[in-house]
């Protein structure tokens, strides 16, 4: 390619250099670029197509119910009185394990970031990790034979005491399989999300808000008072939205653990249900009218916890904006 | 100060401005005794029982510590003090319900464990049969094979469909979504995907084909699609996160070769990052393969073995146990049941355990690779 | 195989910003070419657009034409991925692809674009690349280990190996000594006398001392103020620019009183 070719040549040239440039074997290479693109957004649709279908479904196979006169719905009394103490019960289950889960798991979180120190952290988080990694049904099993056992006693000295509270009212269950029992596995089984979330926001915290503290002679509770939670507020709150979500959705727990029966305030009797549970335990031998209850009654358990992931998610999305912008 | 510099140099016990006014090193450690005592004496007031003894134990060291720094040090300390304490026992609180289910499932599953357990079925227990083994306290008759090879057998179906749809939802929204409105609109299924509770998940698979091939339809495959829907969102953050610490220069450097998109990400980015997809996948089967819920409602159960995904009933090692522990075989002597259902819950536990270890060992294995 | 490349009116955005206004060069074959300026002032952004790789960076275009010996890189139906096999390019810090071994990545071009290539000519062609390169007395009884484990210098000249056995007809570099030792960076000055013999090189560089080394001509960059667009302010012969400048901004800058 030297520098003196004529006009004519180099115009020659041209074409072929035009047609090495544009040419038909690249072109192929072009469609494998729009196969693969086309298919990793085909996945991200499938996706969509998914979730879209989780609701439609629910929705359709739910649909009946509308149809169905009140006094043939399970209870007598219309699909609402049938659904509302499941509703009631749910509720309750998960905000047990949030009262619970919540000052530990945070404490735990604070333990990992900021007092174990730098070798004993990192085996922690491994444990903590190990909590998430048993299967539900495994803490179902162990609620149920071990932990309900155990507390038994626990519930009747409570109820003898304080059974003038209606939470705690008698007579205790002799078997210890309640409500706050399953509140008590739920919350174990929601702790390791509390904590890894909320230790990934306290190490976040800025090193130099730390430093400004403790250069004032400020203590490490002053320290964790004035720079970590004030900066970890937010992520707090989704972390514990979150877990909301994950407890009201889970249903081993609460199936294996309680023995089920109507709403009632007590959490020391057995009564009460939750509707992951109502499903699990009557779905297998179900049909017709009271699969389209069921499916109903899973259809509102969608609903309450995609809202409260909505929530927790638009909580973070907001964060991040913020912590992005500093 | 001179006075101070002087008495630290004469008189061996120092005392200088920096420690003047701390508790000394004996104080906690006392403290802790004492409450160990007192929790000790209280308990057996009550009736003595080792729980009773540790919670008081407990309580009493968290209140009178503060105070025993308070008194010396004053209130910052004190309460500083209080928080360190709070947070060692919620550690330790938070660690007891793990010890004693791995502790449960150790002792109660392992004498149930044997040649026989693993090897043989449910097919032929009757309730007889358990009451026999229950009245003379024989090993529990039957076995989880059926339970191991379904399990086996759904997970595996459940990963050929969330693998490929993960992994490629993974590579959309790193490599091609460049944060437009649909990667956003994906990335925010996939965090709602993460929120569906798994007996959803199970409705949503058994309603679908409830739709195509009649209502109660079971079969294996009904599962997987319910774990497939709570497998993806775990593989689709897991390879997200693995494909975004790929350097940007080594896909740079492979463009700046005439090498095509899809061709540098299938030969330069994912086998860079391939470790830890494996290990997050790895991960993500760990989670799934103990799900209960979803399967109860589509898959049932069943005594026997059943390869087929395609056609009826499947037993799996959770409804394995959930079935051996609500409705036992023999309803007069649950034992064998119970016993049965402990040794599924080693099973599935060690599975799970294994799965885990894996994932670490790949992640370890592989890592000097990644980083340069 | 050596090209001339010739650039008409070349504007360059990022989005709606205009990152470079309006450059006209003209830049011969077998000979070293070297972009100097202040940083922010577009001549790594310029260098990128001569293969097109800002069109990595989303929301990135030019306008104008760049002629590789008469021909528009940005003419119609072009695909950049083939411009990029015939303008190869070597970046600022070195890049070897982790999950190869040293022979693996001088091939990298020919494997990962999936050419049939038989063994006895792969390792004719790992053995002419990395001689070019000068590394392969260096690496050849290592062939199998990872180019990961080559110190930085050495790293460098295995990327300028593995740009080379694509045989391109232009090599860009950007920058390709500043995160190197004086010791390496001295090599691949040697080197590039060297390449300049078979390809056309345009190098960017913050070293003005490298741009005398090496550079049979400079161009000279400049911004005037942030959020303004970079431009070509001078463009001649090495010795000019340093010795001579045409323009203040240029002498100012060659001379040490900014940048």
């Amino acid at each position: 390619m030297s520098t003196n070719l004529s006009d004519t040549e180099r115009g020659q040239d041209d074409k072929q250099q035009t047609s090495s440039l544009a040419s038909a074997a690249s072109a192929g290479g072009r469609a494998g670029d729009k196969i693969f693109s086309g298919l990793s957004l085909g996945a991200g649709i499938v996706i969509f197509v998914m979730l879209a279908a989780v609701a439609a479904f629910l929705t359709w196979q739910a649909a009946p119910v509308v149809g169905i006169p009140a006094s043939s719905v399970t209870g007598g009394n219309g699909f609402f009185s049938y659904v509302y103490p499941l509703v009631l019960g749910t509720l309750m289950a998960a905000v047990i394990a949030l009262l619970i889960a919540t000052p530990i798991g945070i404490l735990v979180a604070l333990y990992i970031s900021h007092y174990a120190p730098a070798k004993v952290a990192k085996p922690v988080g491994y444990v903590i990790d190990l909590l998430a990694a048993i299967p539900s049904v495994v803490y179902g099993a162990w609620g149920m034979t071990v932990l309900s056992p155990a507390l038994a006693p626990f519930y009747n000295w409570l109820s003898e005491t304080f059974g003038f509270i209606p939470l705690f009212a008698g007579p205790a269950s002799a078997t210890g399989r309640t409500m706050m029992t399953a509140g008590v596995v739920l919350a174990i089984m929601i702790l390791p999300i509390i904590t890894s979330l909320c230790r990934e926001i306290f190490i976040q915290t800025p090193q130099l808000h730390e430093e400004a503290s403790l250069a004032l002679g400020a203590t490490r509770l002053e320290m964790i008072r004035q720079a970590v939670l004030p900066f970890a507020r937010t992520g707090i709150i989704s972390a514990i939205m979150l877990a909301l979500g994950r407890a009201l959705g889970e249903t081993m727990a609460v199936a294996l653990v309680l023995s089920t029966g109507g709403l009632q305030w007590s959490l020391l009797t057995s009564g009460n249900n939750t509707i992951a549970a109502e499903i699990a335990l009557n779905y297998p031998e179900a049909f017709g009218n009271r699969l389209a209850e069921l499916i109903a009654a899973g259809l509102m358990l969608f609903i309450i916890t995609l809202i409260v992931n909505l929530i927790a998610r638009t909580i973070i999305a907001r964060y991040q904006e913020f912590s992005g912008a500093n | 100060m001179s006075t101070n510099t002087l008495q630290s140099s004469t008189s061996p016990a120092r005392k200088n401005t920096l420690t003047s006014g701390q508790r000394p090193k004996w104080l906690v450690p006392v403290v802790m005794v004492g409450a160990v005592i007192v929790g000790a004496a209280l308990s057996a007031l009550l009736g003595f029982n080792i729980a009773l003894w540790a919670i008081f134990a407990a309580v009493i060291f968290l209140i009178a510590a503060p105070i025993a720094v308070t008194v010396i040090e004053g209130g910052r300390k004190g309460s500083d003090a209080a928080l360190t304490y709070v947070v060692y026992a919620a550690f330790i609180l938070a660690v007891i319900p793990l010890i004693s289910v791995i502790w449960t499932v150790l002792a109660r599953g392992l004498p149930t464990m044997s040649v026989e357990f693993l090897t043989e079925t449910m097919g032929g227990i009757t309730g007889m049969v358990d009451q026999r083994a229950a009245d003379s306290g024989e090993h529990p008759p039957g076995g989880a094979l059926q339970a191991v090879l379904g399990t086996v057998i759904v997970t595996f179906w459940a990963t050929l469909f969330s693998v490929p749809i993960g992994l490629l939802t993974a590579i959309y929204l790193v490599e091609y979504s460049n944060d437009n409105w649909l990667g956003k609109i994906i990335t925010f299924l996939v965090d709602v995907m993460t929120g569906v509770p798994s007996i959803v998940a199970g409705l949503f698979a058994s309603a679908l084909f409830g739709l195509m091939l009649g209502p109660n339809t079971r079969m294996g495959i009904i599962g997987a699609i319910a774990l497939t829907v709570l497998m993806i969102p775990t593989v689709v953050k897991a390879t997200e996160e693995m494909l975004k610490i790929v350097p940007n220069e080594l896909r740079e450097a492979s463009y700046a070769l005439g090498v095509r998109k899809w061709r540098t990400i299938l030969k330069v980015v994912i086998p860079t990052s391939i470790s830890g997809i494996a290990s997050g996948v790895t991960l993500a089967i760990a989670r799934v393969i103990g799900e209960t819920a979803p399967l109860l409602v589509t898959v049932g159960y069943f005594e026997r073995v059943n390869l087929n995904a395609f056609n009826d009933w499947m037993a799996t090692l959770p409804t394995f146990i959930y079935q051996q522990l609500m409705r036992p075989v023999a309803p007069t002597a649950p034992d064998p049941s119970t016993d049965r259902a402990w040794g599924a819950a080693l099973i599935l536990i060690v599975f799970v355990m294994l799965l885990n270890l894996i994932a670490r060992l790949i992640a370890r294995a592989f890592a000097p690779k990644t980083g340069r | 195989m050596s090209k001339r490349i010739d650039v008409e009116h070349l504007n360059v955005y990022y989005g709606d910003f205009l990152a470079v206004e309006d450059v006209n060069i003209n830049i011969e074959p077998r000979s070293v070419t070297a972009f100097i300026g202040p940083s922010g002032c577009g001549k790594s952004t310029f260098l990128r657009t001569l293969n097109r790789m800002h069109e990595v960076i989303p929301g990135a275009y030019a306008q104008g034409k760049v002629m590789l010996d008469g021909e528009d890189l940005y003419g119609r139906g072009v695909d950049p991925v083939t411009v990029r096999s015939m303008v190869g390019m070597v970046f600022q810090r070195p890049n070897p692809f982790p999950t190869m071994s040293i022979r693996d990545n001088v091939l990298a071009g020919v494997k990962l674009n999936n050419k049939k290539i038989s063994k006895s000519d792969s390792d004719a062609l790992v053995e002419s690349s990395l001689k070019g390169a000068n590394l392969w007395n260096e690496v050849k009884d290592r062939l199998d280990k990872p180019g990961s484990g080559l110190s930085g210098g050495q790293q460098q000249r295995l990327c300028i190996a593995r740009t080379m056995a694509v045989k391109p007809d232009v090599v860009l570099m950007d920058e390709p000594c500043s995160a190197l030792d004086p010791i390496s960076t001295i090599a691949i000055e040697d080197l590039i006398h060297e390449l300049k013999e078979q390809f056309t090189v345009v190098i960017v560089t913050h070293n003005m001392q490298q741009a005398q080394r090496v550079a049979d001509k400079t161009a000279f960059f400049n911004i005037e103020g942030t959020g303004k667009p970079g431009k070509l302010v001078e463009y001649d012969d090495t010795a000019t620019i340093f010795q001579n400048p045409r323009e203040k901004a240029t002498e100012d800058y060659v001379s040490g009183r900014f940048g």
